[in-house]
C-alpha cells in the first residue's frame, strides 16, 4: 500500500537510542523493555497490516507509576510515544513511528473490582472486551459495546477508538458505557475522571478522551457500566429483492418506534461469501438480507417480532425466519460475524472501509458505490450496521496485480467522500488513525480542525503522543495560540439588542 | 429579558450575529454573560460582567427526521417547541431534561433552550438507564471565545471522526464556546408506563431494593427513594403512607405488566407494594425530576450530589449527625437532593463525598452571597484543575465567555 507521510524522525532521538533504552530499563525492569529487532516485529503493525514500521523501542509497563515515569521521561527529552492496546485498530491508530517509544498496555490485564450493587466493573485497559463480559457472566451481567474483534481487542483500545458493535443502536457506544477513567498525561500527572457516579462534573474530559485515538493521554484504569442480560433475545433473517427495499424496511421499523437490539444488513456478494464459509442458513436468492435481533421479556419479543414481520411484508420481503433456539440465533449471527474473513476467501485481498450515512440516503450511496465500482474496476461487498447507518464496504482487490492496490485506496477514499457529501461522516467506529487522516478536510474546515488541534495542545503541547495520526498536519501550539481580531471594531449596529 | 449592569445586551438572531458579538467582546476585551431564557441563571458563581449575549432569539428547528431519530435546532429554540414537535411523532429526548424553574423561582420564563440543555448537561430520572444530554448529542455548531465559528460531530449516531467536541462542550456552562446549533438523537416515547411503590423502607433497605431491581432483567428505567419527610409533598400526597421506594417501568403495555409482576414477586416480603397508573406515574416522575419538595420559594441552599448509587444513603446518614438536612434520592440513590437548614455546609457535604469514594456536589440554589464565597461546583484536584484551565485557554484565552461562572479562576 502506498506509504503514509509520517512526521520526520527526530535525529537526536535516533542517535541516542541506546541511552534511551537503558534509561527505560531503569524505569521498567525485567522483560518490560523490548529492543531486539526480531522481537519488535510483532509490534510493527496493527490491524491495518498494509502499513508497517518498527518502533524505536517497545515498553510494556506494569504499574501506573511506571507509565507516569516513562511519560515524564519522554516529555523531558522530547521523545514521541505511541500507546497501544491489543493492536486490533483498523485505521493504523497504533502504527509505530521510527523514533517513538511504543507503549504497550497489555500487562495491565486485571479486572480490579466488580460492584454488582452499583453495576460497574473497574478494569485495567489491557483486559479484552469479552474478558469484561466473561468476568460478570456468572451473575447474568455483560458489557454492552461489542465490536467484532471483542475476543481480542482491549478495553483501553475501545476507549481510545470509542468502539461500537451491533448492540450500539439500543445500548450505546463505548462513550455511553464508561463512567470513569484514570489516565496519565504526557507530563506524568495521574488524573481521575468520573467514577462510579453517573455524572462527571466540570468539562467533559471523559467525553473528549473517549475516541481520542491515543493523542491526549494514556488510560490506566476504566470504570464501565455493566448490564443485566435481557430475559430473552431472538434473531430474524429477512430477505429482500433489493437493497432499497431492505433499507426502507429498516426505516419503517424505527419509524414504528421499535429499537431492536441490533439490525445488520448484507448485500448479495457478502451473503454468498458468508454462507459458503459458515453455512448459517442464509438465502442465496435475495439481493439483501437483514438480521434483526429483538431482546427483552419474551412476551415483548414475540409481540415485536410480529410487528417487524408485518413491516417486512409491506416492504416486499421474500423470506423471513425467526430463530427458535439460542443455537439458531447464534448461527444467524455467525455468518455476519464471519463476513470479513468470508470475503477474504473469495478475494486475494480486501480493504475494509468504515463510514456512516443518514440511513435514508442508503439507496443513493449504494448506487454511487456501484458506479465507483465500475469506475475503479473493482468489486465491492457490503455488510453494515443498518440500524445506525454505519457502512463497511469491502473492496476486493489483488495486491499482486500492479496498480490494483492504489485503485482500491482511491475507491475507498471516493466512498468516504460520498458518505460526507450525503451528510455522513468519515468514520463510524474504526477511527481516523493514519488511514483517513488526509481526508479530514473533506469534513472539517480549517477553523474546525484548528480548534481540535487546540484541544491537543491543552493536553500535549509538544505533540509527543501519537503524532501523525488523526490530523493531516500539526502546527506548533504557540503558533495556534494567536488571535487575529483587531481592536477598534465597534458594537455591531445590526445586532438586535436592548 | 435579561438585565445587565448597564453594558451592551446583544440579542442575535443569526449565527453570524453571534460571531460578530463575540468578536466584539474579544476585540474590546469585554466579557459577556451568555444566556438563553435565563432559567438557570441562579446556578454558578454570580457574574460580574457588564455585557450580555442572549441567544434566545436564535430559534428554529432546522432538521427533524423522525425515522432517522435525529433533530437539529438553533441554540435558542425553546424546549417547549422541541418537545411539542417531537410529541407529534411520539418521540422525545430520552434523557428527560429537568426543569429548574420552580426550584429557582424562574417560572415566569419559558422552559429553557436547546443550547442550554447541552451546555448544562440536563437530565432527569431516566438518566439511570438512558443517559444525560451528553449521551444524546450528535453534533454542534458554536462560536468559541476566540471568535471562531466551528462545527463538530454530525447528524449520525456512529461517528468517531476527530475529538468528540459535542460531548466536550456538554456541561461547560457557556464558558468555552457559545453554542449556535445542536443536533440530538431522539427516541420513540414509551407506549405506557407504570410505577411500583414499595412502602415503609428505611433509606438503607431502600438502597438494597433499588440495587436488586436495577440488577434484575425487569428493565427498570428509574428508581428513587422518597423518605417520609418528603413523601407527602409529591403528587398531592397521593403516595401511600410512610417512605416510598418507587420503580418506573416503561414500554409496551403487556411487557410493562409482566415486568411489574416480576418485581412485585421479588419485593412482596420487603414492604407493602402498590402501583401507580400511567398518569400518576408520569406526574410523580416529573415532580422527582423537578425536585418538587424543595420548590418552596426560598433561597435556602439546595445541593445536587452525585455519588455511587449505593453511597447516597450513607452520605445523608453521615450529614444528619452534623447538620439539619432534608433529602431524597433519585438514580437508585446516586443523585441526592439536599436541602440544608444552615447556610454554609459545603465543607461537610464535600468531606462526606470524599470519604465515600468520590463524586461531586453542586450548589444549585443559594443566595448570591453564599454562591460568592462557597465553591458552587466541586473543587478539582490540582492536575485536573490545571488541565481544565488549559482547555479554557485554548477555547477562550481572554476569558470573555461567562468568566468565573464555574470556578473563580476560569
Amino acid at each position: 500500500m502506498t506509504s503514509p507521510n509520517m512526521p520526520d524522525p527526530k535525529t537526536d532521538v535516533l542517535a541516542n537510542r541506546d541511552r534511551i533504552v537503558e534509561d527505560l530499563r531503569d524505569i521498567v525492569p525485567g522483560e518490560g523493555v523490548v529492543d531486539a529487532t526480531n522481537q519488535m516485529r510483532a509490534f510493527e503493525t496493527d490491524g491495518l497490516t498494509a502499513y508497517r514500521q518498527l518502533p524505536l523501542v517497545v515498553v510494556l509497563p506494569e504499574t501506573v507509576a511506571q507509565v507516569s515515569r516513562v511519560l515524564k521521561y519522554c516529555q523531558k527529552y522530547g521523545i514521541r510515544v505511541v500507546p497501544r492496546g491489543s493492536g486490533t485498530s483498523l485505521s493504523g491508530g497504533a502504527l509505530p513511528l521510527e523514533d517513538a517509544v511504543l507503549l504497550v498496555m497489555s500487562r495491565f490485564n486485571k479486572v480490579l473490582e466488580i460492584d454488582y450493587d452499583n453495576r460497574v466493573a473497574v478494569v485495567q485497559p489491557g483486559v479484552t472486551n469479552l474478558g469484561v463480559s466473561n468476568a460478570v457472566a456468572e451473575r447474568g451481567f455483560y458489557y454492552a459495546p461489542d465490536p467484532s474483534s471483542q475476543i481480542a481487542c482491549s478495553i483501553g483500545g475501545n476507549v481510545a477508538e470509542n468502539a461500537g458493535g451491533v448492540h450500539c443502536l439500543k445500548y450505546g457506544l463505548t462513550t455511553n458505557n464508561v463512567l470513569g477513567l484514570q489516565m496519565v498525561t504526557i507530563d506524568g500527572e495521574v488524573i481521575r475522571l468520573g467514577g462510579r457516579h453517573l455524572d462527571s462534573e466540570g468539562y467533559d474530559i471523559l467525553g473528549l478522551m473517549t475516541g481520542s485515538e491515543g493523542l491526549l493521554a494514556v488510560v490506566t484504569e476504566i470504570t464501565v457500566r455493566i448490564l443485566q442480560k435481557p430475559e430473552t433475545a431472538r434473531a430474524m433473517l429477512v430477505g429482500f429483492p433489493s437493497n432499497e427495499a431492505a433499507g426502507q424496511c429498516v426505516a419503517d421499523i424505527i419509524g414504528a418506534g421499535i429499537i431492536p437490539g441490533g439490525i445488520e444488513m448484507m448485500d448479495r456478494l457478502a451473503i454468498k461469501a458468508a454462507e459458503d464459509f459458515v453455512q448459517a442458513g442464509y438465502p442465496l436468492d435475495v439481493e439483501a438480507l437483514l438480521i434483526v435481533e429483538l431482546d427483552g421479556p419474551e412476551a415483548e419479543v414475540d409481540h415485536l417480532i410480529g410487528k417487524v414481520e408485518a413491516i417486512a411484508g409491506n416492504n416486499g420481503a421474500t423470506m423471513s425466519r425467526v430463530s427458535t433456539s439460542e443455537e439458531e440465533r447464534q448461527t444467524f449471527w455467525a455468518g455476519r460475524k464471519a463476513a470479513f474473513p468470508a470475503v477474504g476467501r473469495i478475494s486475494p485481498d480486501y480493504y475494509c472501509m468504515d463510514g456512516t450515512i443518514p440511513r435514508k440516503r442508503l439507496p443513493e450511496v449504494l448506487a454511487g458505490m456501484r458506479e465507483l465500482s465500475e469506475k475503479h474496476e473493482l468489486a465491492v461487498a457490503n455488510v453494515f450496521h443498518a440500524g445506525d447507518g454505519n457502512l463497511h464496504p469491502l473492496i476486493l482487490y489483488d495486491a499482486n496485480n500492479p496498480g490494483e492496490l492504489e485503485r482500491a485506496e482511491e475507491f475507498g477514499n471516493d466512498i468516504l467522500r460520498l458518505c460526507v457529501e450525503v451528510g455522513g461522516v468519515l468514520t463510524g467506529e474504526h477511527g481516523v488513525g493514519v488511514e483517513k487522516r488526509d481526508l479530514m478536510p473533506a469534513m472539517f474546515n480549517k477553523d474546525d480542525l484548528d480548534q481540535q488541534i487546540r484541544i491537543k495542545c491543552a493536553f500535549d503541547e509538544q505533540h509527543l503522543l501519537n503524532p501523525g495520526k488523526v490530523f493531516p498536519e500539526l502546527r506548533r501550539c504557540a503558533e495556534m495560540g494567536r488571535m487575529h481580531i483587531s481592536r477598534g471594531q465597534l458594537p455591531f449596529p445590526d445586532i438586535p439588542r436592548f | 429579558m435579561a438585565q445587565t449592569l448597564g453594558g451592551e445586551m446583544f440579542r442575535p438572531e443569526t449565527e453570524d450575529q453571534v460571531l460578530e458579538a463575540v468578536s466584539w467582546a474579544v476585540s474590546e476585551q469585554a466579557p459577556l454573560e451568555v444566556l438563553g431564557h435565563g432559567t438557570k441563571r441562579g446556578i454558578g458563581r454570580p457574574l460580574q460582567v457588564a455585557n450580555g449575549l442572549d441567544i434566545s432569539g436564535l430559534t428554529g428547528i432546522t432538521l427533524y427526521e423522525p425515522e432517522e431519530l435525529v433533530l437539529t435546532a438553533r441554540a435558542g429554540t425553546s424546549l417547549e417547541e422541541i418537545e411539542a414537535r417531537l410529541a407529534e411523532h411520539n418521540q422525545e429526548f430520552a434523557f428527560e431534561p429537568m426543569d429548574y424553574r420552580a426550584l429557582l423561582g424562574s417560572q415566569d420564563r419559558p422552559r429553557g433552550t436547546a443550547g442550554a440543555v447541552l451546555a448544562t448537561n440536563l437530565s432527569g430520572p431516566r438518566r439511570l438507564k438512558a443517559g444525560a444530554a451528553r449521551d444524546h448529542v450528535l453534533g454542534i455548531r458554536a462560536v468559541t471565545g476566540r471568535g471562531d465559528l466551528i462545527k463538530s460531530g454530525g447528524r449520525v449516531v456512529k461517528n468517531v471522526t476527530g475529538y468528540d467536541l459535542p460531548r466536550g462542550l456538554s456541561g461547560s456552562w457557556g464558558t468555552l464556546a457559545v453554542l449556535t446549533e445542536v443536533t440530538f438523537k431522539v427516541l420513540p416515547r414509551a407506549e405506557t408506563e407504570e410505577t411500583l411503590v414499595v412502602s415503609g423502607l428505611n433509606d438503607a433497605d431502600a438502597a438494597d431494593i433499588m440495587a436488586q431491581a436495577m440488577g434484575s432483567d425487569a428493565e427498570v428505567s428509574s428508581a428513587a427513594h422518597l423518605p417520609e419527610s418528603v413523601r407527602g409533598r409529591f403528587i398531592n400526597g397521593a403516595l401511600p403512607g410512610s417512605a416510598a421506594t418507587v420503580l418506573r417501568l416503561e414500554g409496551f403495555p403487556s411487557s410493562v405488566a409482566y415486568r411489574l409482576g416480576k418485581l412485585e414477586a421479588m419485593f412482596a416480603q420487603h414492604g407493602s407494594c402498590s402501583r401507580l397508573d400511567a398518569d400518576a406515574s408520569r406526574a410523580l416522575w416529573r415532580e422527582i425530576r423537578d425536585v418538587k419538595p424543595f420548590c418552596d420559594g426560598t433561597t435556602r441552599p439546595v445541593w445536587r450530589v452525585s455519588v455511587a448509587p449505593g453511597a447516597g444513603h450513607q452520605l445523608v446518614a453521615g450529614l444528619r449527625l452534623q447538620t439539619g438536612v432534608d433529602a431524597f434520592y433519585d438514580w437508585q440513590g446516586g443523585l441526592v437532593w439536599l436541602r440544608m437548614e444552615g447556610d454554609d455546609e459545603a465543607g461537610p457535604v464535600r468531606d462526606a463525598i470524599r470519604a465515600l469514594g468520590g463524586g461531586h456536589a453542586t450548589l444549585v440554589r443559594g443566595s448570591g452571597d453564599l454562591r460568592n464565597h462557597v465553591p458552587v461546583f466541586e473543587p478539582q484536584e490540582p492536575a485536573l484543575a490545571a488541565l481544565t484551565r488549559r482547555l479554557k485557554e485554548q477555547f477562550d484565552p481572554q476569558a470573555v465567555l461567562n468568566p468565573g461562572r464555574m470556578w473563580a479562576e476560569l
